[in-house]
């Protein structure tokens, strides 16, 4: 630089012009020769794979044919989709009561994205995922039986929380009145157990009932991703907090748990949940396949939640704990009140992100032979009439699927951004 | 401050069940009882149902005859082995794709993560649908995918692709193609690889030494490639360099001879790369981007081109980032690497499924299963700890 | 404590209201249910398949349905549940099925170590090979070296590698576990040879094949490797229900045997052969002994048929299979079937 004499300036060629379109192009695709040459090759192999592949998927494809031998020797069969998309999506479920499923996806559907939007993150939760499931499981029993016990667990759920969660809050009426709760669902519970009760149960039953060996396809799918991580969240709560706790045993407990559950595939719990649950259970007990699957994924679910919930947990700074204690608030109000709710702030796009790992990984229920969506698309190839498609069908499924798992992905990257908006600078 | 004062001076008396000590101890007995007399339930129920069953317990059975033949062995293997030797055959091919696939995904998801923030918009964007597109479909749909694929698109093997004057064979059987036989001058060549290795270790670690002292580079990697590869073939050229190959032929039903990747290890491997790659893909992309804008500033100020900047400035720090998550990922390639037991390659599930089967011991059997994945993920977490704190940044 | 862990368990049972079978005596719990719970193939054409409307058909089914005909005297009370051959076992064992109707080959080790207890054999069976015809393989003894696709969790996959160190060859296995897929293996080339019992053979050549593929471009070799008389499982402990289910299917083959059949048992109510009068319950005491309603077999061929017109009708010359009667036609002519005299 130095060594340049003075006064005697090299003339330097003007910029390169880089607005407008060419220069958009010749910024981002010929900055170098190497980009060029890249440019050159990858537009190319897609123009190839392209070409190739609306070839066979539009142009050849047929859309028509009522046989796979129509179709045989051609594009794409989409015919196949066109005859077996009803049985993809609703499985071997009664062929004229398709509404059902429908109505119950729509309605989960519902729910979650309900339980989506920020501004019901409050009571309102509750609320709507009472009444959609309530919806999702009437449509899909046809009928169901509300047992006596189901009622008494939860009035002493409730009745407890209550009372732990309100106790120097609410008012002395309030107070007594979960305290009623909490004691007549204990004490009713135990009654039914030794069998003084009877085993009433609530009977409502507007349409013919449908076992869960009929269902199949993409409300099975949904049911096991949203309801394994719905049950899957309390107690992946209380083993995050017991994995945070000073108390040795509880910790123990809880880290021995997640890191066994985690340290193997759901293959084996899944196994496990069909060859050895049975085993578990007192003779005569059994279970439901599809329950049984579900408890899997709900063993499964937690473990990964907790430790979700364990980082959030740890991205509290240590004054929001020692402002709690200095409140006089007690454990359960502590983490009821002020810890949980900032906490799950903080991990709910993490969440989103399991819940779609989730709606991925129950495709492995078809091992354990449940119909699933990737089940009955598979299924749908085992007619021997259409036999010899398997590309269209995993195609279609694997767009599905693209479909679901895209758009949660987006809105957790988008709740991402909105929930640090507070904390960027 | 006044706080610790008063913790300090003295206790202050409580009633017992105001105590948190004591209520703490209280609240822990009673959560691990209720869990030990869970268990307890759970376990005499099983007990009663085994003996009311009939079903025989202990792990006596894997001394018996396993009886049943294995498609894809890496050790030798008939019907006449133990379920014991069956059950490990399944434990070293579950080892094999495991290993091979996270070191092709690494790779790959590193390709794929640096070509997303490339100047070159096209590959940018190619590079995330890539991404997106096997992120969001289920890895169990690709492994049929690509199984069906294999086994539709390729010939017979009467009819199979031969390649390169006919030494190389591709057929829905597999890929077929020739292998050294096996000479007792391979045993001597493996002892050599291994003292080369080391020999190259030892070489590195010199020419860093020396670096460091007098700033002279020394081109240890080749020189490093060329002891431990060198070595092996001095041994094979002094062993009379026997070049005798098991060449594969068509004989009756199948190739005979040579060796062969089968459809269902291809697809497998194939569909765990690809899914896995995407995810190593967002990992190593976000890795880079959480580092300082002035680290590739400052690299670029120094006259280190694009490619020099990533490999020696950008990708070594932005490894620590990478490091935990990629812990994780290759926890999942292992446990994922189950899946193979629905396209049919004899993994560890798979051998042990048929074991629960043929003997009906299914839990002596899960807690195999389970155990086996707990040591291979336990000592996967152990050695990238180990790396990982290698290469934390050392700080004063 | 036993106490308590029952009641515990009578709660747990409470709050998840079980859906299962009761234990204690199977009977009484089929009554009390109204429908009788039968554990099927998941799809074997002829043996159990349901078809477009969802109803269930074939030799297996024929079983239930004929159980249930005794039982509830309508063979219409059945609920199917299908099973694969790996879950079967712990599905009867847990009480989720009452009885198993799927295709199972009775052995020494399942009656005994398992726990159960079989019917009378509904088909005898055994394991043979099928190739496509192109290969221009006549015996199974030229199966060298041949890749063969297999089911696991049955005795096949034994039987199938006993055969081959029993002759000194090598095989390769391709084994996978749903039905479908090795089918699909094996039709597109995957396999030069699958391997199962006979009957499912037959089964997946008349309503398997993809087209363009024809039924005739495959063949099944002549040499059956092995023993596989399929029988109903039931429990150990009901002996009462065990015998329905025995004597159910000794009905049905003696009703053949007498010429019994769906169109002329109520002109056979009118018959003076004393042996019909004893099975068509004219004359009483057989269904009293058995502890069913004594019109129980007219009420089986009624509704079911006898032994042969379910053969025909499901696997027979009257079906897409075509299996041949042989083993399983009546001693009278040849075959295996030979019921105990009911009196």
């Amino acid at each position: 630089m130095t060594d340049m004499p003075v006064g005697e300036r090299r003339q330097l060629a003007p910029p390169v012009d880089d607005s407008g379109v060419l220069g958009w192009i010749r910024r981002n695709l010929f900055s170098s020769w190497a980009n060029g040459l890249t440019t050159i090759v990858l537009v190319l192999a897609m123009g190839w794979v392209l070409s190739w592949f609306l070839e066979w998927a539009v142009f050849t494809a047929n859309f028509t044919a009522s046989t796979g031998a129509e179709c045989r020797g051609q594009g794409a069969c989409w015919a196949l989709i066109r005859e077996k998309y009803r049985y993809i999506f609703f499985g071997s479920f009664p062929y004229e009561q398709h509404w059902r499923p429908l109505f119950a996806v729509i309605a989960m559907l519902a729910m979650l994205i309900l339980s989506a939007d920020r501004r019901m993150w409050n009571w309102r939760l509750i609320v709507i995922w009472g009444v959609g499931s309530f919806v999702t499981f009437l449509l899909m029993f046809g009928q169901l039986h509300l047992p006596l016990s189901l009622v008494l667990f939860i009035a002493m759920v409730v009745g407890a929380s209550g009372m732990s969660l309100r106790k120097g809050i609410g008012s002395p009426t309030e107070i007594l009145a979960y305290r009623v709760a909490a004691a007549v669902g204990l004490v009713g519970l135990v009654l039914r157990i030794v069998g003084v009760l009877p085993g009433w149960s609530l009977a409502i039953a507007p349409l013919p009932y449908v076992e869960t060996g009929l269902w199949g396809g993409i409300p099975v799918t949904i049911i096991l991703a949203t309801y394994g991580l719905a049950f899957a969240f309390p107690y992946g709560i209380l083993l995050a907090l017991g994995r945070r706790s000073n108390l040795p045993l509880i910790k123990g407990l809880c880290v021995g748990f997640i890191e066994l559950i985690r340290g193997v595939p759901l293959i084996s719990l899944l196994i496990m949940a069909s060859v050895m649950l049975p085993l578990f259970l007192p003779s005569g007990v059994t279970f439901d396949k599809f329950l049984r699957a579900q408890v899997a994924v709900i063993l499964f679910a937690g473990a990964y939640i907790a430790e979700i919930i364990r980082g959030g947990l740890q991205s509290l700074p240590k004054g929001q704990f020692e402002a709690a204690d200095a409140m006089g608030l007690n454990y359960v109000q502590k983490t009821g009140l002020i810890i949980l709710p900032q906490a799950l702030r903080v991990v709910i796009p993490p969440l989103i992100n399991t819940f779609i790992g989730f709606f991925k990984d129950t495709s492995l229920v078809l091992i354990i032979g449940i119909f699933d969506f990737l089940n009955t698309a598979n299924q749908a190839l085992v007619d021997p009439n259409w036999a010899g498609f398997p590309g269209e069908v995993y195609l279609f499924a694997a767009f599905v699927y693209f479909i679901f798992c895209y758009s949660m992905s987006r809105y957790s990257k988008y709740l991402e951004y909105e929930l640090n908006k507070g904390t960027r600078r | 401050m006044a706080v610790q004062a008063v913790g300090s001076t003295g206790r202050v008396r409580v009633a017992p069940w105001n105590d948190p000590v004591i209520r703490g101890w209280v609240f822990q007995i009673v959560v691990v009882g209720l869990v030990g007399l869970l268990a307890w339930y759970l376990v005499s129920n099983t007990m009663e149902n085994l003996q009311r069953q009939k079903i025989a317990s202990g792990f006596h059975y894997l001394e018996r005859e396993a009886g049943f033949e294995i498609g894809d062995t890496m050790i030798a293997y008939s019907p006449a082995s133990t379920y014991a030797r069956a059950i490990f055959v399944g434990l070293l091919n579950t080892l094999k794709v495991a290993v091979i696939g996270i070191i092709l995904s690494t790779i790959l998801g590193t390709l794929i993560g640096v070509g997303r923030l490339s100047s070159n918009w096209l590959l940018a964007r190619i590079c995330e649908w890539y991404v997106e597109a096997f992120r969001n479909v289920p890895l169990l749909l690709w492994l049929f995918l690509f199984y069906k694929l294999i086994s539709e698109a390729f010939p017979g093997p009467r009819q199979a692709i031969s390649m390169l004057w006919n030494t190389v064979f591709l057929s829905n059987r597999g890929l077929y193609f020739p292998v050294p036989m096996t000479d007792p001058i391979h045993a001597w060549m493996g002892l050599a690889l291994l003292i080369g290795i080391a020999g190259a270790w030892v070489l590195h670690r010199w020419a860093r030494k020396r670096q460091d002292a007098t700033g002279q580079p020394f081109p240890s990697i080749l020189a490093g490639f060329g002891v431990a590869l060198g070595l092996p073939l001095l041994v094979w050229l002094l062993g009379g360099a026997p070049h005798h190959m098991s060449w594969p032929e068509l004989k009756g039903f199948n190739f005979d001879g040579g060796t062969v990747i089968q459809p269902e290890f291809t697809a497998l491997l194939v569909g765990l790369v690809l899914y896995t790659s995407a995810f190593v893909a967002e990992i190593v992309r976000s890795g880079i981007l959480a580092l300082h804008k002035g680290q590739s500033e400052a690299a670029a100020a120094l006259g280190l081109s694009r490619g020099q900047s990533m490999r020696l400035v950008l990708l070594p720090q932005a490894l620590r980032v990478i490091v935990p998550p990629m812990t994780s990922q290759y926890l999942n390639i292992t446990k994922n690497s189950s899946l193979a037991i629905a396209i049919g390659y004899p993994d560890l599930v798979a051998s042990i499924n048929v074991t629960i089967n043929q003997t009906g011991q299914a839990i002596e059997n899960v807690l195999l299963i389970m155990a086996a994945y707990l040591s291979v993920s336990l000592s996967i977490s152990a050695f990238m700890n180990w790396y990982n704190k290698r290469i934390a940044l050392r700080e004063r | 404590m036993r106490k308590a862990s029952m009641a515990v368990a009578a709660g747990l049972a409470a709050i998840f209201s079980s859906t299962g079978a009761m234990a204690g005596k199977d009977l009484d719990a089929i009554k009390a249910r109204g429908s009788l719970i039968c554990g099927v193939p998941t799809g074997v054409a002829g043996f159990a398949l349901a078809d477009s409307q969802g109803k269930w058909v074939g030799l297996d089914v024929d079983v239930c349905r004929a159980v249930s005909a005794v039982i509830f005297g309508d063979s219409e009370k059945v609920k199917y549940v299908p099973l694969t051959a790996q879950q079967r076992f712990t599905a009867l064992q847990s009480g989720e099925v009452d009885m198993l109707s799927n295709n199972t080959t009775e052995t020494l080790t399942r009656d005994t170590a398992l726990g159960f207890d079989f019917g009378a054999v509904t088909y005898y069976d055994g394991q043979g090979f099928m190739v496509n015809k192109k290969l221009g393989v006549k015996s199974a003894k030229e199966l060298n070296g041949a890749t063969v696709c297999v089911q696991p969790g049955t005795t096949t996959e034994l039987n199938l590698a006993d055969y081959f160190r029993g002759n000194k060859m090598s095989f390769k296995p391709v084994v996978i576990e749903k039905v479908e897929e090795v089918r699909a293996a094996f039709f597109s080339g995957r396999c030069d040879v699958y391997t199962n019992d006979s009957s499912a053979l037959y089964s997946t050549r008349a309503a398997n094949v993809p087209p363009p593929a024809k039924p005739e471009d495959f063949i099944v070799l002549p040499e059956i490797i092995s023993k596989e008389p399929l029988a109903p499982v039931v429990r150990h402990g009901d002996n009462q229900f065990a015998d329905i289910v025995r004597w159910t299917q000794y009905a049905m083959i003696e009703a053949e045997e007498y010429g019994i059949t769906q169109k002329s048992v109520d002109e056979m109510l009118k018959s003076e052969n004393p042996v019909i009068k004893r099975i068509l319950g004219v004359t009483p005491g057989m269904g009293k002994a058995l502890g069913v309603d004594e019109k129980w077999v007219y009420n089986v061929i009624k509704q079911v048929g006898n032994y042969g017109e379910s053969f025909d009708r499901n696997v027979g010359s009257g079906s897409i299979l075509k299996i041949d009667r042989g083993l399983n036609n009546l001693w009278t002519k040849g075959g295996l079937q030979y019921a105990p005299p009911i009196r």
